[in-house]
């Protein structure tokens, strides 16, 4: 009866340790979410959400008049991103299906993990390279002062959403039954319309949501903009310009920002934009993988 | 046998790695009839039927030898296009795979990447062919939906008429009712003998009896070897070996 008691009780005490675990995760995110909602609220006691979200001009230290507009960043961010998901897309669908459809066994083994590996690649070290090899190189090739541009980012950010892409996509071509493929080259298709009207099409959603994790992570992305984009608080007209994006913005400021002033609020409320603009693109990512995945079993 | 010969192995062995699979078949298939092929689980049936239109090539790790003769031509020949090959030498599966796609557009598909983009034509061979796999009446008001939606041996009956689309020479059954109902079984063995006005098929089966209802020519392999073929009267009632009599009456397998 002790002995039944005794591991009643362990059992009980290691069910407790792992809930508590569960716990400090959910309560950790959740602090943080209050913290930003907490400290961007502020900000608009003396900035009107309309001319925050829609005025171009970010310039809060101005002796003349303090504007805090964020369309700029918005769209830098946004163009940045999509220049970025351009060139990576057709890259990173085209790698997945040549990995799950064309390499032999033994080159998908080696090149799929080299794939995985890239994303660890810390992203300061992708910055660097953006500042040394690619601005030099875009400046020469377009005649321009210096390559530090929407471009050069652009460029950057592709590589680093890649691994993610590439990763993603090729799981779910390779989860395309092989019975299709079969009924395709029986039928009398060649393989590249049996990739192209099969298969693409019966992995499409976890392509899709390869390509919303991967902008994602563009989104998010702070220093590999920070150091190749130029930084310059003009609102963009083109990828050939420099720009700054949110999450420059946040790192380059909030350094120097004095302590609970309107900037400082203000710079959190950009944080909270990025937060709703990320949260709803991985919720994009995530309805359609669940879809995908309830479909195929 | 009078009938000409439409597709025939001569010598054939296959391989996969070292495992040596089919071992020197003689087999020739007559035009328009039915042809069965029976024998024990792993004696190589499917593995033979899957070499008629190369389907073995994709593959990897097998190696052929000897010849098959579509027509008299050589499949192996560089001439002969597989791609071209499989248009003229259809195959049905052994578990129906409809693509995920509506049930037209499974039909259509063989046509539409020859290139047929005209709507009226793709209709026209959609139903027709509907109709040859005794399907049609069942469908003809839910042409749009998903393949999915329709029973086991509705979904096989569709993949049957989704071969016939492409107008086959040969059509090529790999144990097509080994994953259905016996009603279902009993529609696609009615249609397979009626096929054989047009075509010529070739049948893989794990059921004797199946073989005998369905068939002209049966052929009996066992460990990679063709035992017995002749037509499939003699076969059932009076075999020459008596190892094909000890599997038909039941006595292994």
């Amino acid at each position: 009866m002790n002995k039944r008691a005794l591991r009643n009780l362990k059992e009980k005490s290691v069910r407790t340790f792992f809930f508590l675990n569960g716990l400090l995760a959910v309560v950790v995110l959740a602090g943080i979410f209050l913290l930003l909602l907490v400290s961007a609220v502020p900000a608009f006691r003396e900035i009107h959400l309309r001319e925050f979200l829609f005025t171009k001009t970010w310039d809060p230290t101005s002796p003349l008049k303090e504007t805090y507009g964020i369309l700029g960043q918005i769209a830098s961010s946004v163009l940045v991103t999509l220049g970025a998901m351009i060139l990576a897309v057709p890259v990173g669908i085209g790698v997945a299906a040549y990995l799950s459809d064309v390499a032999h066994a033994r080159v998908r083994e080696i090149v799929k993990p080299a794939v995985e590996i890239l994303a660890g690649i810390p992203s300061v070290v992708i910055g660097f390279l953006g500042i040394v090899l690619i601005g030099p190189a875009l400046a020469k090739l377009f005649g321009l002062g210096h390559g530090l541009n929407g471009l050069n980012g652009s460029l950057l950010l592709a590589v680093m959403s890649l691994p993610t892409i590439i990763s993603i996509s090729e799981d779910s071509l390779s989860a395309v039954p092989p019975a299709y493929g079969e009924a395709s080259l029986a039928l009398g298709g060649s393989r590249w319309q049996t990739l192209v009207r099969v298969k693409l099409p019966a992995a499409l959603s976890g392509i899709i949501a390869a390509v919303m994790l991967g902008m994602g992570r563009a989104v998010g992305e702070t220093m590999t903009v920070l150091m190749a984009t130029g930084n310059a608080r003009a609102f963009p007209t083109g990828l050939m310009q420099s720009l700054r994006t949110m999450t420059s913005n946040i790192a380059i400021e909030l350094g120097e920002v004095p302590y609970f002033t309107t900037h400082y609020y203000a710079l959190f409320a950009i944080g909270l934009v990025l937060f709703i603009m990320t949260f709803l693109v991985n919720m994009v990512a995530d309805i359609v993988l669940h879809k995908y995945q309830q479909r195929e079993s | 046998m009078t009938a000409r010969s439409k597709i025939e192995a001569r010598k054939l062995d296959f391989f996969y790695g070292s495992k040596h699979v089919l071992k020197g078949l003689d087999l020739a298939c007559p035009e328009k009839s039915v042809t069965a092929i029976i024998g024990p689980s792993g004696c190589g049936k499917s593995t033979f039927i899957r070499t008629l239109n190369r389907m073995n090539d994709v593959v990897a790790g097998t190696r052929l030898a000897g010849r098959i003769l579509l027509d008299g031509a050589d499949i192996h020949d560089p001439e002969m296009d597989p791609v071209e090959l499989r248009r003229r030498v259809g195959m049905v599966f052994q578990k129906p795979n409809p693509f995920p796609k509506s049930i037209f557009d499974n039909v259509a598909y063989g046509l539409r990447i020859n290139g047929e983009r005209r709507r009226g034509r793709l209709e026209e061979v959609v139903e027709k062919s509907l109709r040859e796999a005794a399907l049609w009446d069942e469908v003809k008001d839910r042409l749009r939906e998903n393949a999915f939606a329709l029973s086991g041996g509705q979904q096989q009956r569709l993949c049957i008429a989704r071969a016939l689309a492409v107008r086959p020479e040969v059509i090529l059954f790999d144990e097509p009712c080994s994953a259905i109902d016996p009603i279902a079984t009993a529609r696609v063995e009615d249609l397979i003998q009626r096929l054989k006005t047009e075509y010529t098929v070739v049948i893989v089966t794990h059921n004797m009896q199946q073989a005998a209802r369905v068939s002209d020519y049966t052929a009996f392999l066992m460990l990679g070897e063709l035992v017995e073929f002749g037509d499939t009267k003699t076969i059932f009632t009076a075999p020459v070996r008596k190892m094909t009599e000890e599997y038909i009456t039941g006595r292994f397998g």
